[in-house]
């Protein structure tokens, strides 16, 4: 589990669903593949970008939604460096499947509803629910009984939609470098923690970049919600992955 | 070919759903060409006369005349469609699933503004006739087989135009982007 990911200028050639592409030695295939604009969906890992405030990628690696298959074996693209001639199947039926499946299962362990969610229309869980057409998960609601904290003046934090990706963990973080969140316990009693005191002085600038970070709508910058219009938001238009990625090179391929 | 049967009904929901079915407007003259309507609270016939061959259930169960009516559903239904939030994953009365029922009950009929001053006995419902609360609220594949989802919140008029002259032709639902969301 890497939180910075440490490149080097040798060249390495892979293929990527059978289009050869080239990286930087140290690369995982997630970064490969995003710089040559190719989509692997993630919910955990984030690329490091101007608008979400990250000096670098991260990729804690919990989500495992960009599961792909290296060489017939299954692994996590987010944490798997590139190597010499890998052969990476991703865009397949079997692992879109394998994909759909695995949001089922984050829907259907916390309480996602969606028309009560500031985030809804702009969040990741849901467009990939869109994206790998989720009509209604196949397995059980589990109705966890889950904990909401309100107490902060500037976040709410709603663990009902919290998928345990350990983004805010890691990339959160005040301008000491102290952690706003953290992880606590583990298994299925796994929960995010907030350090109260220190989440009730951060400025509104970090509000903004916490409830930016979060891919779903766990936490939620308090006093302006539901401000963009239906239609408008970010999924409502086009699936998540239909843009192409490279955000850091202004959008384009590289 | 005789024409397919369609019902419909509301369970725990809100009756949005129907609504954005009303909101197919004046398409619903075409459905009426393909189709004939048994019960539902559209023409408000309240039993089925005969079997039905789709049946649009909105809202998830939360007491036992919901389940009694949904196992009716599947029993003079071919085809069951969940339509909306609350049917698929019982939706904002499932909010409820984590609060022990008195406190609901008690939230609702003792404690709130409008009722604290209106019910000064202290009173809950509590007569026979009402049907009695589930511990929680469940959505209906829970309950019986359902055969399609519609989602939404509620489902878009388009999408259960869609969904339902296809079924009704035989073709397969056109699903474009657009028109499947969550809320």
């Amino acid at each position: 589990m890497s939180e910075t990911i440490e490149t080097s200028s040798e060249i390495i050639t892979l293929t990527i669903d059978g289009q050869e592409i080239q990286a930087a030695a140290g690369q995982t295939i997630l970064q490969a593949a995003q710089k040559n604009g190719i989509y692997i969906p993630t919910l955990c890992a984030l690329h490091a970008t101007k608008e979400n405030g990250l000096e670098s990628d991260i990729a804690p690696g919990t989500c495992r939604i960009c599961t792909v298959k290296v060489n017939g074996r299954t692994m996590a693209a987010c944490t798997t460096p590139v190597a010499q001639g890998f052969v990476v199947e991703n865009d397949t039926e079997e692992l879109n499947d394998l994909r759909k499946t695995i949001v089922e299962l984050l829907f259907v362990e916390g309480n996602h509803f969606c028309p009560s969610c500031e985030k809804s229309g702009s969040c990741d869980l849901q467009a990939l629910a869109y994206r790998y057409q989720m009509l209604s998960p196949r397995f059980r609601y589990a109705f966890s009984s889950r904990e909401v904290n309100a107490e902060s003046p500037k976040l709410l934090f709603d663990r009902n939609r919290c998928i345990l990706c350990r983004r805010c963990v890691l990339a959160i973080r005040t301008e000491d470098g102290k952690q706003l969140f953290g992880f606590t316990k583990r298994g299925d009693k796994s929960g995010i923690i907030m350090d109260e005191e220190l989440v009730k002085n951060i400025s509104e600038e970090q509000a903004q970049q916490a409830m930016h970070i979060c891919p779903v709508g766990a936490i939620i910058r308090k006093e302006k919600g539901f401000d963009t219009p239906f239609g408008q938001r970010k999924y409502d238009q086009n699936p998540i992955g239909s843009e192409t990625v490279c955000t850091t090179c202004n959008g384009e391929k590289s | 070919m005789k024409k397919p049967i369609i019902a419909t009904a509301s369970l725990a929901g809100c009756f949005g759903c129907h609504m954005s079915f009303l909101d197919i407007d004046e398409r619903i003259l075409d459905l009426v060409e393909l189709v004939h309507w048994g019960k539902s609270p559209i023409n408000d016939i309240k039993t089925f006369e005969q079997d039905c061959d789709i049946a649009l259930i909105e809202g998830g169960c939360c007491n036992d005349e919901h389940i009694h009516t949904l196992r009716d559903f599947r029993k003079h239904c071919r085809i069951l469609v969940a339509v909306g939030e609350c049917a698929i994953m019982g939706g904002l009365p499932a909010m409820r699933n984590n609060i022990p029922i008195q406190e609901c009950l008690e939230e609702a009929y003792l404690n709130t503004p409008s009722t604290a001053q209106a019910n000064p006995e202290r009173i809950l419902p509590n007569d026979a006739e009402l049907p009695a609360l589930l511990d929680k609220v469940y959505p209906c594949h829970e309950i019986v087989k359902m055969d399609y989802f519609l989602p939404g919140c509620p489902p878009r008029a388009d999408l259960i135009y869609g969904a339902l002259t296809a079924l009704v032709t035989g073709q397969k639902a056109k699903l474009p982007y657009e028109v499947i969301k969550f809320d």
